[in-house]
């Protein structure tokens, strides 16, 4: 593993963080004939989406970053160091890499409990920092009353819950999710979503989530790259990247808690944005207006605006000099505790959106049943979903 | 009854089985996870104890101690006797006679554990040694009680190799098989039903076990 001192990475910028960048080629005879995985990517801390059909060499690229199979040629990096390098021949075995894994089918130990697969991971430490680690993971996850409980014997989104827990608790460097959400209900994907940002805000590394579905691309709504046949077709935001959805059901799905039927009322073009109107629910009450970004689309197009409970602020005073384009009075009329999340629906005119804080948010701001308060959504949160 | 004969028996057969079980599970994880192309010649090699004669392989392992060889010449400038016709010989014998007995079963266990558990493993740090003794290991119990147990069966009834390689002498090489062979040729055949009825009983015995353990019968209590 010894590499030249002054070995100058062919890399553009030095890396900072855990940023991971990969450029990797690899063939291999499979079913269909020879497949050619040939990717260069940069991925910096948060999601990116890894998005395409099955067979595009997802779960390949992957497993080359995990070291767990070898790539004929190229160089992967994470947080500035070398994982993978043809050109030294250096290749850091799986087990040393630190990148967290949590594959397809789970590959929960069945001869564990899931305390002791939350506590696999942690063997350099001694038995009672072990487990005051792995139950804590196990709490945060809200899957403690799991604790001595076979794989066997638990759901499936429990058993999500407890791959997660024991990848997390390792502290990884970067996180592989390969379709992690494919076979759980629409709530269940949610709060797990939601305990996966939540962690990420904590531990910024640089997550690959694997998806072959256009709706967890969309609830995810954040840097996707699109592969085809082992190569990166589309690099950018979901809307950029994919077609957007026709359907409403798919929004749905998808996990918006928000959605509202709108009429595009101005386009403007140079600020690559446009003003919808949404259409309240019953009529006589007022109207709002959402500056959202740009499609193509024309004065007069209906549509359907989604935005994420969790993509919205609120602010106790009228906030100034912010760079979101939204910002609508509303008054909270409900508010609710669950789990570790404040939801509180604010109505604006007639148009009530649901909004997720924490609860340390809720109590900084005194937020109660009836108070007044300014809704704040950025551009790019409102999703547009044309009919 | 011969009591000396079936103690001996017993002990050859613990020695067998408890050394196949140490030597046999590094040689089953090599030929479950070796990448190495030729190594289906190990896999025949190790398994041709189950089709030759006793005597083909009694021969050899003969030949192999005596004093001709350089083996059995190291061993005698060593010990200052010959393998041949002593325990140890019957011992060396009998580990090559037995050896599939207890690889066969172990690296089909090692095979079983499901991949993605090992490349789970190692994402969470573990080596592959590691992986080996805290997931594949645990879940192979019931193929390292079969192949414990079936090469100790199958020493408890070996005849051609033992008498080739160690003769008949009481107290050192004449097990218990040999002996129910004695007792035939010497028309004592109500001793011989005996001491044959014991081995039909304790064999039977421990194929139940090795059954029952590979149907999932005792998979709820003892292993899990």
């Amino acid at each position: 593993m010894e590499v030249k001192q002054a070995f100058v990475p062919p890399f553009a910028s030095p890396a900072i963080s855990s940023e991971l960048e990969v450029r990797i080629r690899k063939s291999f005879l499979n079913r269909e004939g020879s497949f050619h995985l040939n990717v260069h990517f940069r991925a910096l801390a948060g999601f990116t989406i890894l998005f395409g059909a099955s067979g595009a060499g997802k779960t390949t690229l992957l497993d080359c970053i995990a070291g767990l199979t070898d790539p004929d040629d190229g160089r992967i990096l994470v947080g500035g160091e070398d994982l993978y390098d043809s050109e030294f021949k250096m290749n850091v075995p799986a087990w040393k890499r630190r990148i967290g894994y949590v594959l397809q089918d789970l590959a929960l130990f069945p001869h564990m409990t899931a305390e002791q697969n939350v506590a696999y991971g942690l063997r350099q430490l001694d038995a009672a920092e072990r487990q005051a680690r792995s139950r804590e993971m196990l709490a945060s996850f809200r899957i403690d009353h799991l604790r001595d409980r076979r794989p066997a014997q638990i759901s499936g989104g429990e058993r999500q819950r407890v791959a997660l827990a024991r990848t997390l608790v390792t502290e990884p460097r970067a996180l592989m999710l390969d379709e992690p959400l494919a076979a759980l209900d629409r709530p269940t994907k949610s709060q797990i979503l939601a305990d996966l940002r939540q962690w990420n805000h904590h531990y910024r590394v640089p997550i690959l989530f694997v998806t072959h579905s256009r709706e967890e691309v969309f609830a995810l709504g954040q840097e996707v790259i699109a592969l085809d046949a082992g190569k990166i077709v589309a690099q950018g935001l979901p809307r950029d990247v994919l077609e957007a959805p026709r359907i409403e059901t798919v929004a749905q799905l998808s996990g918006f808690e928000n959605i509202f039927d709108a009429t595009v009322v101005a386009l403007h073009e140079d600020r690559g944005t446009m003003t919808c109107r949404v259409d309240a629910g019953q009529p006589g009450t007022g109207q709002l207006d959402l500056e959202t970004p740009l499609v193509r689309a024309e004065a007069g197009t209906k549509l359907r605006i989604g935005v994420l409970a969790g993509d919205i602020l609120l602010a106790t005073e009228s906030p100034r000099g912010l760079s979101a384009r939204n910002i609508l009075p509303g008054t909270i009329v409900w508010l609710e505790r669950r789990d570790g999340i404040v939801s509180a629906g604010v109505d604006c005119g007639g148009v009530q959106f649901e909004v997720h804080l924490t609860l340390a948010a809720r109590d900084a701001l005194g937020l109660a049943t009836g108070k007044n308060v300014w809704v704040v959504i950025k551009t790019h949160s409102c999703h547009l979903l044309r009919e | 009854m011969n009591w000396e004969a079936f103690w001996l028996t017993v002990r050859l057969a613990t020695i067998v089985s408890s050394v196949l079980f140490a030597t046999g599970i590094p040689v089953a994880y090599w030929l479950t996870y070796s990448p190495w192309r030729l190594k289906f010649l190990v896999e025949a090699a190790v398994a041709l104890p189950i089709v030759l004669p006793p005597t083909v392989l009694g021969f050899y392992v003969l030949v192999a101690l005596g004093s001709r060889s350089p083996l059995g010449r190291w061993w005698e400038s060593l010990t200052g006797h010959t393998l041949a016709f002593t325990f140890e010989g019957l011992v060396i014998g009998s580990l090559l006679y037995s050896l599939p007995f207890a690889v066969q079963p172990f690296a089909s266990a090692f095979g079983a554990v499901d991949s993605a558990l090992l490349r789970a493993s190692a994402s969470l740090g573990h080596s592959p040694v590691q992986t080996f003794c805290r997931v594949v290991l645990p879940l192979s119990k019931a193929g390292l009680v079969t192949g414990f147990t079936l090469s100790f069966a199958h020493t408890l009834g070996e005849f051609g190799v033992v008498l080739m390689v160690g003769g008949n002498i009481p107290g050192v090489t004449r097990t218990i098989s040999i002996d129910i062979y004695d007792q035939v040729q010497n028309a004592q055949y109500s001793s011989a039903n005996h001491t044959a009825l014991l081995l039909l009983v304790i064999s039977f015995f421990l194929l139940s076990i090795v059954y029952g353990l590979n149907r999932g019968f005792w998979i709820v209590s003892p292993w899990k």
